[in-house]
């Protein structure tokens, strides 16, 4: 199709280049390695595709980068799902890598993560089923040649994988139309009196997000349709405090931020804070906490130590200090007033000021909090 | 013939304690067999029990207890399930009425050498052998290993030898006994010789025709050719107590723990199911877990269930096993069923996956030790069992009387009401108990249910004080039970109440629960001062729980309707006396700069706290009003502040409840609070000096609040207070001697000018005349009159 060539052209010189563009050596040498069955059309066995997301050295030698920094259990069931005629919802807090999860599985499984549906407030019903070429239409009737097929009518018809992003944001009667879809394998077109079946290696990953719950709760008829898997927050504090000082790195140097020398203490003071109060438990798992009501994200870690950095650039001696951080850190945890402030000052009064090393800290917070 | 083979040696059935594919093993090996008698890893005392196997009140899960005569402490667990190759052995020849024995190490030589302290279980090879095989087949979880290649394959490949997986076992064990020899167990040896003097002691008794059952790891040992003179050798000079068995419940939540025969297993559920089911083990397990999910009213269709069963197959597929085990079934569970999430998935673990089944054991079988324990515990202390009631007076300061009331205190947690605690005559030290005691024949069955707990007393009511800890909902309850601990001086158990205290209060967003636990909190640190027993971890959380009423109270405070806030002012008074008792016995590294972590501090805080309280407008009044007489009592509010606040808080601009509200707070209410006024001069004094600045326009407004909280007094209450209003402060009485002595004192007799200043007002108030309005500066206390 003319529509795909210009895409591959441009390609090359994207900002953001697709998977199966960044990463096709590895896909090909997967491909190569590969010797396991492959359910039809998928261009990797499942065990391939787990492999690509979560890294490994082949047989001949190459190396695959891992895609998915997180328990194997959860890939395996992932990959297996999409194997079966069961479509996958990938549920989690913002900024568990949902979307890049899902993209590297179409990628990998179907060699295509641009079949995408990008779910919206007001994501009509033909982004799901299909549109009308208007102008087709008037001058030669209803006929196959006047059909907009939607992405996932495409991935129907020829046996790909199909993306939703933000399945919950979508109105109910619009997600309603996937039902059809995911249950009896077909689309009809009662314009034309046809149908579009779907082909053996259709699948549909769609992500949605469990904090802000309640826009649009999937129906049960719909849910039934989905397994599962639930993305976690990093595990450990290492990985976290790796992620955000990488993230803040890129972003620092985007925004021209003097690079900070001693960031990494506080950064990782940030990541403590969030953690303790998310999973309502201190590192050393000797005290309980209460949790706030905000989600505390490590996209929002990021947040508040990019914020301190530009405090400490702009307003300070560039070195980052509690002082930068603590009034982000409030402003992050502390989104219902009442509740959430009481919860914050059990947390300054019970962990932070007893903590060795954190009485800086807790002056600072106690300063910003009074 | 294989047959004949197996006869002519023993038949050596190495198996994984609690392994489901192994006992259907052992079954199926045995009914080709028709061994003549059965061996058995298991402690020789307990063949006399064997029988009982064979009760129909004994259900499995249930366990085989070892323990030394003259120190229940030491005590040692055979647990069995009905998964267990061993009972399933012991059940296959009292059924066909062939000889079981058992032959490991006798117990009174293992509890012999088991130091006792240690929780060191008879035998859990330091080398996992499973381990090193399942990593030597590449895989990372020895559990799925053994499931694949033992227990899956037993259970599928029906057709085949049923002797063939005990002879490639066998081989391996072999192997890998070759490397790690005794695997850093050397006692092992010593049970290994033991058992071949038994195998050799069968078959002269039997002949050929043994079948020996015993831990895979064992085989190889069994199999080696020494002479009897070596293994005798070996057990020469092996230290011996006298020993007693008995056949104890059992529960699947123990057979999860590791104990006995050293493999603790994770899912007794699961392998209790995979032996029981007949076959198609996880369509039947879907299916469970289905009905569990219904039960507990989420929407589980049978579509699910197929789904659920289709994503295992797949997962074990993707995973290269031969059948989805528990790993692969959970995953799908979650995935499936559960929406990802694993609040769902905790239950299925709990219920299905450790399972709740409970043992019992006939009533024939021996004492359990505890009551053994019970009865050395009363002849030491000479406190004799009676049926008939008595008195016990117990002095805590001398130590037989203190370990009494510890052993009382310990039955009491234990459920065995052997002595009821009765309020003490005269004496309310704390060193001083007194115990109304009376022995109930079904005291003995309490004695026997508590068994389940441990062998001593001490060591019973500590793990029921821990389990206890474990499942309490509310606050008050695990405060209650840490004051119960330390009144039995449980210290092992403190940790573990503690811990679930200090988790319960940080959870628990009711403040008035924290202020609830916190006076039982301060008095068991004075207990504890009594007792000499450590309260440094009490005192931390304590003072921990102190913290977070600091924080939480004031938003508290708020938005109450007259009962809450009356009950809520009872707590702040509990709390200010708990945090006096606290800055006493606080802990002392608050060496910070700010000093807030050292038991002043606490007090300043709360000091604090107060003050907040008195000057925020959004708190209710009786609130408001307490939080300023504390503070005037400790000396940290000023007579002019109070009497500053005592008019904001009485003034026009305040609905009257709120004022009202706002003296009783302060002055107290019919409870008590009038004697109070009686006796504090000082107090007396500053209403006084209030009431009489207030001007007359407002007095009337005034007047119903003050009569509604002096009406509340007793009669002679209010007669005594209008006597001393009336006779005035003792600088202006006719008897003032000490004249300057006491500004706020009141002296004997009447102030004449002053009593016929305060007529024009009652005449206002009786309405007897319209006349002027008298002197403004000299509205004086009607107060008895109008009460």
């Amino acid at each position: 199709m003319t529509v795909s060539a210009t895409t591959a052209v441009v390609a090359n010189e994207a900002l953001r280049p697709h998977a199966e563009d960044a990463f096709a050596d590895e896909l090909k040498a997967l491909a190569a390695a590969d010797d396991r069955p492959r359910p039809a059309r998928w261009k990797l066995s499942p065990w391939a595709v787990s492999t690509y997301l979560l890294g490994g050295t082949l047989a001949d030698g190459t190396v695959i980068t891992p895609k998915y920094v997180g328990p194997r259990r959860l890939v395996e069931v992932a990959v297996t799902t999409l194997a079966t005629d069961r479509a996958l919802l990938l549920l989690g807090v913002p900024g568990t890598a949902k979307t890049w999860v899902s993209e590297h599985l179409a990628a990998a499984v179907s060699g295509d993560s641009t079949l995408l549906v990008q779910g919206t407030a007001g994501t009509p019903e033909e982004a799901v089923r299909y549109g009308w070429n208007y102008a087709q239409l008037l001058a030669h009737g209803p006929s196959r040649a006047a059909l907009v097929p939607s992405p996932v009518m495409r991935a129907m018809s020829e046996g790909m994988t199909a993306r939703v992003e933000e399945l919950t944001r979508i109105p109910a009667d619009v997600q309603d139309a996937l039902i059809t879809i995911l249950s009896e394998k077909t689309l009809p077109v009662p314009e034309l009196g046809q149908e579009v079946q779907a082909v053996r290696g259709f699948n549909l990953i769609a992500t949605a997000n469990d904090r802000d719950r309640g826009v649009n709760e999937l129906s049960s008829a719909l849910r039934r349709r989905f397994n599962t898997v639930v993305l976690p927050l990093p595990a450990t504090p290492d990985d976290e405090v790796d992620i955000v000082s990488r993230r803040v790195d890129q972003i620092g140097s985007s925004l021209d931020l003097p690079a900070a020398p001693d960031g990494l203490v506080e950064i990782r003071r940030v990541v403590t804070v969030f953690r303790e109060l998310r999973n309502g438990v201190t590192t050393d798992g000797r005290t309980k906490l209460k949790s706030p009501s905000g989600t505390l994200s490590t996209a929002e870690a990021i947040s508040v130590v990019t914020n301190g950095l530009a405090l400490a650039a702009h307003f300070g001696d560039g070195i980052l200090r509690p002082g930068d951080v603590a009034a982000g850190i409030l402003g992050a945890v502390v989104r219902d007033p009442a509740a959430d402030r009481v919860v914050w000052q059990e947390y300054l009064e019970t962990v932070v000021r007893e903590r060795d090393g954190w009485k800086d800290f807790y002056r600072a917070c106690r300063e910003v909090s009074a | 013939m294989t047959g004949a083979a197996a006869s002519a040696r023993p038949l050596l059935l190495g198996v994984r304690h609690h392994g489901p594919g192994s006992a259907r093993a052992v079954r199926a090996a045995l009914e080709a067999a028709r061994p003549r008698v059965v061996l058995i890893e298991g402690p020789p005392e307990g063949d006399a029990l064997l029988p009982l196997a064979a009760d129909e009140q004994m259900k499995p899960p249930v366990a085989l207890l070892a323990h030394a005569v003259d120190d229940p402490g030491r005590a040692a667990f055979w647990p069995m399930a009905e998964f267990s190759p061993e009972w399933v052995a012991i059940r296959w020849a009292l059924a066909h009425g062939v000889p079981a024995r058992f032959i490991d190490l006798p117990a009174a030589h293992s509890l012999a050498l088991t130091e006792p302290g240690t929780d060191e279980p008879p035998g859990s090879p330091a080398v996992d052998p499973i381990g090193v095989l399942a990593e030597t087949a590449g895989y990372d979880d020895p559990e799925a290993w053994w499931e694949d290649v033992v227990e899956h394959r037993a259970s599928g490949g029906g057709a085949g030898d049923p002797l063939a997986p005990f002879a490639v076992l066998a081989e391996a064990m072999t192997a890998l006994r070759e490397v790690y020899g005794d695997g850093g167990h050397p006692r092992d040896s010593v049970r290994e010789a033991y058992m071949r003097i038994q195998l050799r002691a069968a078959h002269k008794e039997f002949g050929d025709g043994i079948a020996v059952v015993c831990g895979a790891w064992h085989v190889p040992a069994l199999a080696a050719k020494t002479t009897l003179a070596a293994d005798k050798a070996l057990l020469k000079g092996v230290p011996k107590v006298r020993t007693e068995l008995t056949w104890v419940p059992w529960t699947h939540r123990r057979l999860a723990r590791h104990s006995g025969y050293g493999a603790g297993i994770e899912s007794p559920g699961w392998y209790g199911h995979l032996f029981g089911a007949p076959d198609r083990p996880v369509e039947r397990w879907m299916t469970k877990v289905a009905g569990l999910l219904r039960d507990e009213d989420r929407f589980i269709s049978s579509a699910h269930v197929i789904e659920a069963v289709r994503l295992a197959g797949g997962l074990a597929a993707v995973r290269g096993r031969p059948l989805p085990g528990l790993t692969e079934t959970t995953d799908a569970i979650r995935a499936v069923m559960c929406e990802g999430s694993d609040v769902p998935l905790a239950l299925v673990r709990d219920r299905l996956v450790v399972g709740e089944t409970l043992g019992e054991v006939p009533d024939s079988a021996p004492a359990v030790p505890l009551q053994r324990d019970l009865n050395r515990l009363q002849r030491t202390l000479r406190l004799k069992p009676e049926a008939s009631e008595r008195e016990l007076e117990l002095d805590l300061r001398k130590d037989t009387d203190a370990a009494r009331s510890r052993l009382l205190h310990r039955l009491r947690l234990l459920d065995v009401s052997w002595g009821d605690r009765a309020t003490g005559r005269g004496s309310t030290g704390t060193f001083r108990e007194t115990w109304r005691l009376r022995w109930e024949p079904e005291l003995h069955v309490r004695v026997a249910e508590a068994g389940v707990w441990g062998t001593t007393v001490l060591s019973a009511a500590t793990a029921k004080a821990e389990s206890e800890a474990a499942s309490a909902t509310a606050l008050a309850e695990v405060t209650a039970l840490a004051e119960r601990c330390l009144l039995a001086e449980l210290t092992d158990a403190l940790p573990v109440v503690m811990t679930a205290l200090a988790d319960r209060a940080a959870l628990d967003a009711d403040v008035s629960h924290l202020a609830e636990a916190l006076p039982a909190l301060a008095r068991s640190l004075r207990y504890g001062d009594v007792r000499a027993t450590d309260t440094a971890s009490l005192g931390a959380v304590a003072a921990g729980l102190a913290e977070r009423i600091c924080v939480g109270l004031p938003p508290a405070c708020t938005g109450l309707d007259a009962d809450g806030a009356e009950e809520l002012r009872r707590r702040i008074d509990g709390v200010h006396t708990a945090i006096g008792l606290l800055s006493g016995a606080g802990d002392g590294d608050g060496a910070d700069g700010d000093a807030a972590g050292s038991p002043d501090g606490l007090r300043e805080r709360w000091a604090a706290v107060l003050h907040k309280l008195t000057a925020r407008d959004t708190v209710v009044g009786v609130i408001r009003g307490r939080a300023a007489r504390i503070l005037l009592d400790d000396g940290r509010l000023t007579q002019d502040e109070a009497a500053r606040l005592m008019g904001l808080a009485l003034s026009s601009g305040t609905p009257p409840t709120e004022a009202a509200a706002w003296i009783e707070g302060f002055v107290g209410g019919a409870a008590g609070g009038g004697m109070l006024l009686v006796h504090d001069e000082r107090l007396l004094s500053l209403i006084d000096a209030w009431l009489t600045g207030v001007r007359a326009s407002a007095f009337t407004d005034v007047l119903p609040l003050l009569r509604r909280t002096f009406s509340a007094y007793e009669p002679g209450v209010r007669r005594t207070l209008g006597e001393l209003v009336r006779r005035g402060p003792s600088p202006e009485g006719p008897h003032g001697g000490g004249a300057e002595a006491s500004p706020s004192g009141f002296g004997p007799g009447i102030d004449e000018s002053r009593a016929d200043a305060v007529v024009p007002v009652l005449r206002l108030l009786l309405g007897l005349d319209t006349g002027p309005a008298p002197r403004t500066d000299h509205t004086d206390r009607p107060l008895g009159a109008t009460a």
